[in-house]
């Protein structure tokens, strides 16, 4: 018998992972429509203007998918959580009212107007509402990002009767030292994916001979965004992560990392897999006193080890929060090798002609999703066993009158579901790609 | 006046302005297979509604959010409490948005006639399961002594101390719902399209609105037998009377507005009935906001539910400051799309 507390961890895990494969591709595309857009009304150059409407109807499908994921999101609190919002609603109720009322009211009326509006609006029109609905969907992800910094690190807050969590500072909650660099982390993840897309599909263009001009836009667009954010990834804004980790989480450090024994001079493993028997790394292959300085900036500081803590406090599943870090942080420096090169070549003006290039970005386009994803399981796997960091534990925190049977009921109906509108996304956007951005046939009132 | 029950008065101002707005486009979906008759008015009716719905929907989420952070108990009890409806609700959200926004996107005709029905069957489900869930929060639910409850889906069909999410009285509500907000989407088609479509809308105003009221009738009676707390509260405090009064007002209001060829007025004095009707039975349980079928003294009231003072005095710094917000963006995309576009959107 499957214990009820896994499957309302699955629920969410599930219903998170799929919804997050949407926002992390709106957010990224956000920033490059707008800059296009942007750049397109300055320069008076109508070709940039065309390069945005195309990936505004990519957009378009992937913000749809992104809703309606993202609002069971909000009611699984209520309905697999009961617990955890009870005692924690008082704040984390707060920041995901926040996000309701100052992001999405924006994002939806603008984005509503960027691609319905047409000559309602105008061409500066159609920047300004671009723009907001950039804003729109980062100030979303602002508020996300600020309920899990504080999951993950809580500040503001005192401890009311009966447990419940009070809010006594926004301020505080809103500037928590663990989201000042949370946030930029998993926004620059965001662009990267954006980036990749866009690069990718101009690599596809370009490599098949069609759409030249288009496919050129997207190709530079897509290198520099993502040039610039995988560089960012890994610093300041991973680096800064890990710090804040070992202040705050050294056991969530320590199981990432794969170190089993504390000392001075921790090394860093690149590969090896967890053996949670014998408490070692089996086939390590080690960099000496890379963990240390990394961490401490010095090579001898002596680095906390999972055998500091009690293993009732170890994050719940080491091996896969140890996988999920390594590959995350693995794809992080494959990203930013592609991309530097893909800049160079660029600015050598010979890209376009470089077949392996083209190839390595089109295949690319994936793998940011899986190192956004990875990243989520490392972070959120490695609060384990907490819900809210030191102050409640998963354990206590699902609803007491679920019975896993029902759980279970509406996990599978979610897999369904996803499953098929997995199917109607991809085969949507495959089209539009196959389709290219050429000037559009007015396709009726809907216009899309 | 308490900081919680400034909170109960914004969370009743989401929730109607998400009946009124959803309202209308829920009702135009379960009328979209009726009013029209080919493609192009198929795109013309969802063209009245395309570049708003999302934002109209805004307004759930952002009374989830509310609920979530104003009245913890409340949202953790309920929503674990109706736990199987609710992912009923999400299903069919979910169906219907993606129906909505891929319709277009294929010209073949079985694709779209898949998602036009998609569309309008998840509209109609939607409008029946909101109105059962009001039904449930006034007829009350078996919350005990452990301040929890489960609601199965249905046990005899009877009200009563152990009731189902789906009984004699939640479905009543529920079939209400349908009719009253199918006439909200009757009213704001005529509002806001053309040619035969409109007259479409404009002929099934009239026998919607009868049957509308025969039910509310209906409704509201079967409502004060099933909630005696309703009789009480009106009873103690008279103002509250205001709102049904007020609310049969506008409702009557309404065949005159249409026949004087004031589509417009017509449809606010229709929203203003469906915000009426929402604020009786908010202002008829209040200080309650989940009435125990066990035993009345169980009832979830609004101090027991309540977050924290200090953190709702946080919250009510932010959030008169969003929603006015909010309600400026939502009546600027409002106004901008008023006037039926001169050429088809890029």
């Amino acid at each position: 018998m499957v214990d009820v507390l896994l499957l309302h961890r699955l629920h969410f895990g599930f219903t998170i992972t799929f919804h997050y494969l949407f926002p992390q591709l709106t957010m990224g595309l956000a920033i490059l429509i707008a800059a296009l857009e942007v750049a397109s009304y300055l320069r008076r150059d109508d070709r940039l203007h065309r390069a945005a409407r195309f990936w505004a109807k990519v957009f378009a499908v992937n913000f749809v998918l992104g809703v309606v994921t993202g609002i069971p999101m909000e009611f699984q609190f209520g309905t697999n959580w009961a617990e955890f919002s009870r005692i924690a609603g008082g704040v984390v109720g707060q920041t995901l009212a926040l996000e309701s009322v100052f992001a999405f009211f924006l994002e939806s009326t603008f984005l509503g107007l960027y691609l319905y509006g047409g000559e309602r609006i105008g061409r500066r029109g159609t920047v300004i509402a671009a723009l907001l609905v950039f804003a729109g969907s980062w100030i979303s992800g602002f508020f996300i990002v600020a309920t899990n910094a504080f999951m993950q690190h809580p500040v503001g807050y005192r401890v009311g009767p009966g447990g419940v969590l009070v809010m006594t500072s926004l301020r505080e909650v809103l500037s928590n030292p663990w989201l000042r660099w949370q946030y930029p982390h998993v926004m620059s993840g965001a662009v990267l994916t954006g980036a990749f897309a866009v690069a990718g599909v101009g690599a596809f263009y370009l490599l098949g001979g069609r759409h030249l001009e288009q496919a050129r836009i997207f190709v530079r667009t897509g290198v520099v965004a993502g040039a610039l954010a995988s560089v960012l990834q890994i610093f300041p804004t991973g680096d800064s992560q890990g710090r804040m980790l070992a202040e705050h989480q050294p056991v969530a450090l320590a199981a990432l990392e794969g170190l089993f024994e504390s000392g001075p001079g921790a090394p860093l493993a690149i590969v090896g897999q967890p053996d949670m028997l014998a408490r070692r790394l089996d086939n390590p292959l080690l960099i000496p006193y890379a963990l240390s300085f990394l961490t401490y900036r010095r090579w001898m500081a002596e680095v906390k080890g999972l055998d500091a803590f009690p293993p009732d406090e170890w994050p719940t599943n080491v091996p896969l929060v140890y996988y999920a870090y390594h590959v995350m942080v693995g794809l992080g420096t494959f990203f930013i090798a592609i991309m530097l090169v893909a800049v160079w070549l660029l600015a050598r003006g010979r890209l376009e002609r470089s077949k392996p290039m083209l190839w390595t970005l089109m295949l690319a386009v994936p793998f940011p999703y899986i190192a956004n994803t990875a990243g989520w399981f490392a972070a959120e796997g490695g609060r384990q066993p907490w819900v809210v960091y030191g102050l409640l534990r998963t354990g206590d925190a699902a609803s007491r009158q679920v019975s896993g049977g029902n759980a279970l009921f509406t996990l599978l109906g979610f897999m369904g579901m996803y499953a098929l509108l997995s199917l109607v996304f991809l085969f949507l956007v495959g089209r539009d790609i196959a389709h290219g951005p050429e000037p559009e046939q007015a396709s009726g009132v809907d216009g899309r | 006046m308490a900081v919680a029950t400034l909170f109960f008065c914004f969370l009743a101002l989401l929730l109607a302005g998400y009946v009124v707005l959803d309202g209308y486009d829920l009702g135009t979906g379960i009328l979209h297979l009726r009013l029209a008759k080919n493609d192009a008015e198929r795109q013309e009716v969802l063209a009245t509604i395309g570049p708003l719905w999302d934002g109209n929907e805004v307004f759930l989420i952002a009374a989830g959010g509310t609920l979530f952070f104003a009245f913890p108990a409340l949202y953790a009890a309920s929503f674990s409490g109706f736990y199987l409806p609710l992912m009923i609700v999400l299903w069919l959200l979910m169906i219907r948005g993606v129906s909505v926004e891929v319709r277009s996107h294929v010209p073949a005709p079985q694709w779209r006639d898949f998602f036009d029905v998609a569309f309008s069957l998840s509209s109609l489900l939607l409008a029946f399961v909101l109105g059962v869930a009001l039904g449930n929060v006034v007829r009350g639910v078996p919350v005990g002594a452990d301040r929890v409850f489960l609601l199965p889906l249905w046990t005899n069909l009877l009200t009563g101390p152990q009731p189902g999410i789906l009984d004699w009285y939640t479905m009543l509500v529920g079939a209400t719902a349908v009719v009253a907000i199918a006439e909200h989407g009757a009213l704001w088609v005529a509002l806001r399209a053309a040619g035969p479509v409109r007259e479409r809308a404009r002929e099934v105003i009239r026998p919607l609105w009868r049957a509308a009221l025969v039910l509310t009738v209906a409704m509201s009676a079967a409502s004060f037998a099933v909630q005696p707390r309703l009789v009480q509260a009106m009873a103690a405090g008279p103002w509250r009377l205001a709102f049904p009064v007020a609310g049969a007002l506008a409702s009557l209001a309404v065949p005159v507005l249409v026949r004087r060829g004031r589509a417009g007025l017509a449809f606010a004095a229709w929203s203003l009935f469906l915000s009426l009707l929402l604020a009786t039975a908010a202002f008829g349980l209040y200080p309650w906001v989940l009435p125990s079928s066990l035993d009345p003294a169980l009832s979830l009231t609004i101090d027991e539910v309540k977050a924290a003072d200090a953190s709702l005095r946080i919250g009510a710094t932010w959030w008169p400051v969003g929603v006015g917000l909010a309600i400026v963006y939502t009546g600027y995309v409002h106004w901008r799309f008023a006037a039926p576009s001169s050429s088809p959107a890029p």
